[in-house]
């Protein structure tokens, strides 16, 4: 009897024991993967994501390079086990594709494509475990993992769900959360504030719109601020790991702290 | 704007803050189900004072507690576990029960889980203003959660984490009250846990909670409010085993139908009986079928025995052994009293709990105390069902079975839907939309019952529209009785006279076809009187002297059948509609209006075709002959009764029409005292006349009952010769296939019950022996101080009877022809082809008779004859509740509009005693209503008396007959939205209402 629990109850919480604008723990691991360029595992809640960017590098097929910008390609894979219910999708499912061409267009904004012709960009997405907003788990990981990749970004891109229920906003929701009520999910670029991505699959009041829009912008500088920690932090330990060879222990590299501290 | 932040999980926590559990699907798929919880310090504990705690919101709980109970002199708040509020919601809702409540989460969810309809009445409670109840989120405050241990079961889980709240405001409130040292420590309220779970107790008592209490035992330590408060106590509630975890295996609540074939060879044989089943309207547990073999309907009694047998299916059934047989109960058992606490979602395990244990509870205790003496009936049990007679059916969105009732919500919920009708059944269905079809009147089908479900299971169909709107209500009303409203379709209308409303009778013309066999009466003084406002003018009469001192008297019908042919596809849709339904503000044709009310009405000054009969009458009334010819005919005058009243009674008027008039009512009256000597019957029926203020907006202003006029008589007498003399007409010419209509006397056991009561309480004497003999007896029954006594008790006696019907003459015995409340031999329907289809039938043969026509073929067969009939007779009687019920919305409409005034007081009569109320008949306004009362009044089945405690002192006693006056309100059930007119006593005044 799923249906038996209260999305938001008298007393103000949620069915997890959030309060409406409070986001579900968030826990970044950049770690090196592999040989990949970037990569990093994330959580929203029990959501999980892995991300990892390979490239700029030559494209694989010629037919797809471009002779003015860096082509990007993203693969979804959704593993089996991710859900209750075990449910194996091929690679050429169309809703996994759906969503990856989704994730594509909303970095094809962000990323600076014009600074490698002919090369490509690849991400590859696994989704190990969800909970509730996968779409904003892998935008938000791939945004690190680009990041960790060093390829150049105009902008962080911050992905938040914001749902309604009656006339409360909740934000950062759950499966039980998106089963029951209307639901979209925003990607923006907190310096700009530019939205790159707006995705509804389920009616929503337009008058409740606007509320819940601006509720997923304004926690996308929330979750930016913890994403820029991660990756300020990850960055020092790879200094502090770099310095400790050539040169002496403590010695900051100047370009590189000066560099992080106004993006 | 608001904060926005990020709520950490420590990943030590993993095990108090992740929740994994398997869940099995309706398809039988287990699912790994991982669910994680945020833990936090800031659930507030309600207590005022406490500076611990960040509090939003009101504080509800006062600081010291509650020092009401003689127990804790201290103070004390009381926490109830779950049984608490299963078994005794009525006395944690009661005004006089108010302690400091905390509810925890934890018993919150377990009330949720187990019924959502006491859930909602726990969470009005927590709501309203005159409880002190605080919710205590015990599941997310990171000192009282509790995370379930290898073998622990669910419940066992809950209790601890009851046990664990407890102990923490237990510690919390002497953090509120900290001991200075110095001072003499402040007294510290005691924090109760309050359960009926024995193992619940001791276990908290081995855990250091010392004051944990039987519920009883605290109600007891109340003091002066207890006595009351005892009353609400649930007897359950004492002791009672741990809230069993829901057992998983599905029981058959009911037994298995036989198969079909098993069936039909039982009925054939002869220890089976098929009839249809018909639910009581009165009390839910109970229903009867009709069979041929008994001479009273065989009673069912009890869920299994009635079998999920649903109103109007034809079942089979099986009789017990005369010792089992059993009397009706008088007692009124609403479906949604009851059952309120009932849950939607209980599919998956349904056993025999504790609703099916109380329904039985019920239905024993009436039995025990049922009267030995009561006339038994036979008794039996569905044993199989023969043909399911479902449909859509109206009904309403029970809103305390939603689970979630946001209108943004978009979870599939299963809800009850209750249907309009009483004689039904809920009906469980599966909705994605239930928060938006609450408030709407919707239809639903039953797609299957199985024995393993208390309830049937359905489908939403589609919305009607809003409760109480006109549209919504009209037609939930022709869809609750099938009545066939759709417009007439391009092949109906294509039958149709080509010339439309222009069409005329075309000029007196040698070989003309129209005129073809035609009589021409146009110079004949004909009228028509009608009801005022009446389009569809069937009838139209005349009355001359004639040379020879004889009258001359002709009925001019309407000649429907010259324009609907048979077997084409107008005369179909007729055959199939049967009858035109007549609603308060609306008409349901039977025919196209072109035809109705134009071409086929009988209005004045434009020349007609008509269908004559026209007898030669002495002025005794006896008839030397009759002829029936078809005919033009002009009507000179339409008049209501009222004007042709006035004219006739205008001495100063003395012109032909005027003369005419006279010479009918004078010929009328003649037949109707005949009649009446050969024993016809005076019937009585509620009829009353809506007031509407204007035609546009059919806001019902007033209710008044029908006047009757001598010239309502005059009509009425005509129609009855000219029914009777085309009876025999057709009757000799076609002895096989004659369309005739008959009342068969009522079988004399109809009657037992109202003669008894008329002897016992009236010592009045009914003879049934014949309709003479019924109508000289219902003459003497008058009572010198109610002069509306008579009428009251015709209206019982009609409702004895049988109804009448049309049958084929070559299907039953001669005998049997006869009408019994007209004390006619023969019968049938003639004067009204444009609104019966019967009477469009009768035209054909008789036309056939006279030689003008050859009779189609169809109407030389039996068995289609017989069909067309069987429809009809249906459509007959849906039609005639169909406008019951319409009148009945619109005096409740009326009601409503009077009660918001002021309010509603009216005299009415007792029909009916019941163990629990009265069944009471306001015929101001033709409506039969309930009064129900509380408590166990003294019920004398023998003498039809309820004795009650009076408001003032003493008792009174009232008796069927007895005038009383009562309060009519009309209100919407609360949950269901369901219109009803509840009335409660007034003269006399008792105490208890409900």
């Amino acid at each position: 009897m799923a249906s038996r629990v209260e999305i938001l109850n008298d007393g103000g919480f949620r069915s997890d024991g959030r309060k409406q604008y409070e986001l579900r723990d968030i826990i970044i691991d950049l770690s090196q993967q592999g040989s990949a360029d970037g990569s990093v595992v994330l959580s929203h809640g029990l959501t999980q994501v892995s991300a990892s960017v390979f490239g700029p590098r030559e494209a694989k097929m010629r037919s797809q390079t471009l002779h003015d910008r860096a082509n990007i390609n993203v693969e979804v894979t959704i593993a089996p086990f991710s859900m209750g219910e075990r449910r194996k999708r091929s690679r050429n499912d169309k809703r996994v594709l759906d969503f990856a061409s989704t994730i594509k267009a909303t970095f094809e904004p962000a990323i600076q494509t014009s600074l490698y012709p002919r090369s490509q960009v690849d991400i590859y997405i696994n989704v190990l475990q969800q909970d509730g907003g996968v779409l904003q788990a892998c935008i938000n990981a791939t945004t690190l993992a680009l990041a960790a990749a060093g390829i150049p970004l105009l902008d962080f891109v911050c992905a938040v769900t914001g749902g309604v229920q009656s006339a409360s906003p909740l934000l950062d929701l759950t499966t039980l959360e998106e089963n029951d009520i209307p639901h979209l999910t925003v990607a923006m670029m907190p310096r700009t504030g530019n939205i790159t991505l707006l995705t509804m699959e389920t009616r929503l009041h337009v008058d409740r719109f606007e509320e819940i829009f601006q509720l997923a912008t304004s926690a996308g500088h929330v979750l930016h601020r913890e994403m820029k920690a991660a990756i300020k932090d990850r960055t020092r330990t790879l200094v502090a790991a770099m310095s400790v060879a050539p040169k002496a222990v403590g010695e900051k590299d100047p370009v590189y702290s000066e560099r992080m501290d106004d993006s | 704007m608001v904060e926005i932040t990020i709520r950490k999980r420590p990943r030590a926590e993993a095990v108090v803050t992740q929740r994994k559990f398997f869940k099995k699907t309706a398809r039988g798929k287990v699912i790994k189900v991982l669910r994680e919880r945020y833990l936090r310090n800031d659930v507030g504990c309600g207590i005022a004072g406490c500076r611990n705690c960040v509090h939003a919101g009101k504080i509800t709980l006062p600081s010291g507690g509650s020092t009401k109970s003689k127990f804790f002199s201290d103070g004390h708040f009381v926490v109830p576990d779950t049984n608490v509020f299963l078994a005794q919601m009525d006395l944690m809702e009661s005004n006089h029960f108010d302690p400091p409540l905390v509810l925890l989460q934890t018993v919150l969810e377990e009330v949720r889980h187990r019924s959502l309809p006491l859930y909602n009445r726990l969470r009005a409670m927590i709501k309203s203003e005159d409880k002190r109840i605080w919710v205590f989120y015990n599941e997310f405050h990171s000192e009282t959660a509790v995370v379930r241990v290898q073998d622990e079961t669910p419940n066992d889980r809950n209790d601890r984490g009851i046990r664990k709240a407890v102990a923490w405001y237990s510690s919390h409130i002497s953090l509120i009250n900290p001991t200075v040292r110095g001072q003499r420590p402040k007294p510290k309220p005691t924090v109760l846990l309050l359960t009926d779970d024995v193992q619940n107790r001791m276990k908290g008592e081995k855990e250091g909670i010392k004051c944990s209490s039987v519920v009883r035992k605290y109600v007891e330590s109340l003091g002066d409010n207890s006595s009351q408060l005892f009353d609400l106590l649930s007897a359950e509630g004492d002791e009672i085993e741990p809230t069993n975890a829901q057992n998983t295996t599905r029981q058959a609540l009911y037994p298995e139908h036989l198969p079909l074939s098993t069936v039909l060879a039982g009925v054939r044989g002869g220890h089976l009986h098929q009839g249809h089943f018909n639910a009581s309207q009165f009390n839910y547990l109970e229903g009867s079928v009709s069979t041929a073999a008994f001479s009273r309907p065989v009673l069912l009694i009890g869920r299994e025995n009635m079998n999920r047998a649903v109103q109007g299916d034809v079942v089979a059934i099986e009789v017990f052994d005369e010792k089992d047989w059993k009397a009706p109960v008088d007692q009124v058992i609403d479906q949604e009293a009851a059952l309120k606490n009932d849950d939607a979602e209980d599919s998956e395990d349904e056993g025999e709990d504790e609703m099916l244990v109380q329904e039985k509870k019920v239905l024993q205790e009436e039995r025990a105390t049922a009267q030995t003496n009561a006339v038994k009936q036979p008794t039996g049990r569905v044993v199989g069902i023969v043909k399911r007679n479902w449909r859509a059916y109206v009904c309403h969105i029970d809103s305390t079975s939603l689970s979630s009732s946001h209108a943004t919500s978009l979870s599939q919920q299963t809800v009850f839907a209750t249907p309009v009708s009483r004689l039904l059944p809920r009906i469980r269905l599966r909705t994605r939309q239930a928060p938006a079809l609450i408030g709407q009147k919707i239809l639903v089908t039953i797609d299957r019952w199985d024995a393993t479900s208390r309830y049937p299971e359905g489908h939403f169909v589609r919305a009607l529209g809003k409760v109480e709107s006109k549209e919504a209500e009209q037609e939930s009303l022709l869809l609750e009785f099938d009545v066939p409203y759709r417009p007439f379709g391009k092949a109906i209308l294509d039958c149709l006279p080509p010339e439309g409303d222009s069409w005329v009778v075309p000029p007196k013309i040698p070989n003309d076809p129209v005129w073809r066999d035609r009589e021409d009466l146009r110079d004949f003084i004909i009228c028509s009187i009608d009801p005022p406002g009446c389009q569809d003018i069937d009838d139209a009469l005349h009355a001359r002297r004639l040379p020879n001192g004889n009258i001359e008297a002709g009925v001019h019908i309407a000649d429907v059948s010259h324009f609907v042919h048979p077997e084409n596809p107008m005369d179909t849709e007729a055959a199939a509609r049967g009858t035109t339904v007549y609603l308060v503000d609306k008409r349901i044709d039977m025919l196209p209006s072109l035809l109705g009310t134009n071409l086929c009405s009988l209005r004045p000054f434009v020349e007609r075709l008509a269908f004559s009969a026209i007898w030669e009458l002495t002025p005794d009334a006896e008839i030397v002959n009759v002829r029936f010819t078809k005919s033009v005919i002009a009507s000179k005058c339409a008049f209501t009764y009222e004007e042709a009243q006035v004219r006739k009674d205008d001495k100063k008027l003395n012109d032909e029409l005027t003369e005419g008039v006279r010479l009918l009512n004078s010929l009328a009256q003649k037949l109707k005292a005949r009649r009446m000597a050969a024993g016809a019957l005076n019937l009585a029926s509620p009829e009353v006349k809506i007031h509407l203020e204007s035609a546009e907006s059919s806001d019902p202003i007033d209710v008044e009952q029908k006047k009757l006029l001598e010239t309502n008589s005059l009509v009425e007498e005509f129609m009855l010769l000219a029914n009777i003399s085309v009876a025999q007409k057709i009757q000799e010419t076609f002895p096989q296939t004659a369309v005739l209509r008959r009342h068969l006397p009522p079988p004399p056991t109809n009657f037992e019950k109202l003669q008894d009561i008329l002897l016992k309480r009236k010592g009045l004497t009914l003879d049934v022996s014949s309709s003479g003999a019924l109508a000289a007896s219902l003459d003497k029954c008058e009572d010198p101080e109610l002069p509306t006594f008579n009428t009251l008790v015709r209206i019982l006696a009609t409702r004895c009877m049988l109804s009448a019907e049309y049958f084929c003459s070559g299907s039953v015995s001669r005998d049997t022809f006869g009408h019994y409340g007209l004390a006619s031999p023969i019968y049938t329907h003639f004067t009204s082809p444009i609104r019966r289809y019967a009477d469009v039938m009768v035209h054909r043969q008789l036309a056939a008779s006279i030689g003008y026509t050859s009779l189609h073929a169809t109407l030389h067969s039996k068995q289609h004859v017989e069909r067309s009939l069987d429809v009809i007779n249906r459509r007959h009687r849906m039609a005639q509740m169909t406008g019951r019920a319409s009148v009945e919305f619109y005096v409740g409409l009326a009601l409503k509009g009077k009660g918001e005034k002021s309010v509603v007081k009216e005299e009415a009569f007792v029909i009916r005693t019941f163990r629990n109320g009265l069944g009471v008949f306001v015929s101001k306004l033709g409506i039969e209503g309930l009064v129900m009362f509380k408590g166990e009044p003294k019920y004398d089945a023998e003498n039809y008396t309820l004795t009650l405690p009076s408001a003032e002192h003493g008792e009174v006693t009232i008796a069927v007959f007895d005038k009383v006056t009562v309060h009519i309100e009309v209100e919407k059930d609360r949950n269901t939205q369901r219109g009803k007119v509840t009335m409660t006593l007034v003269d006399p005044p008792v105490a208890h209402t409900l």
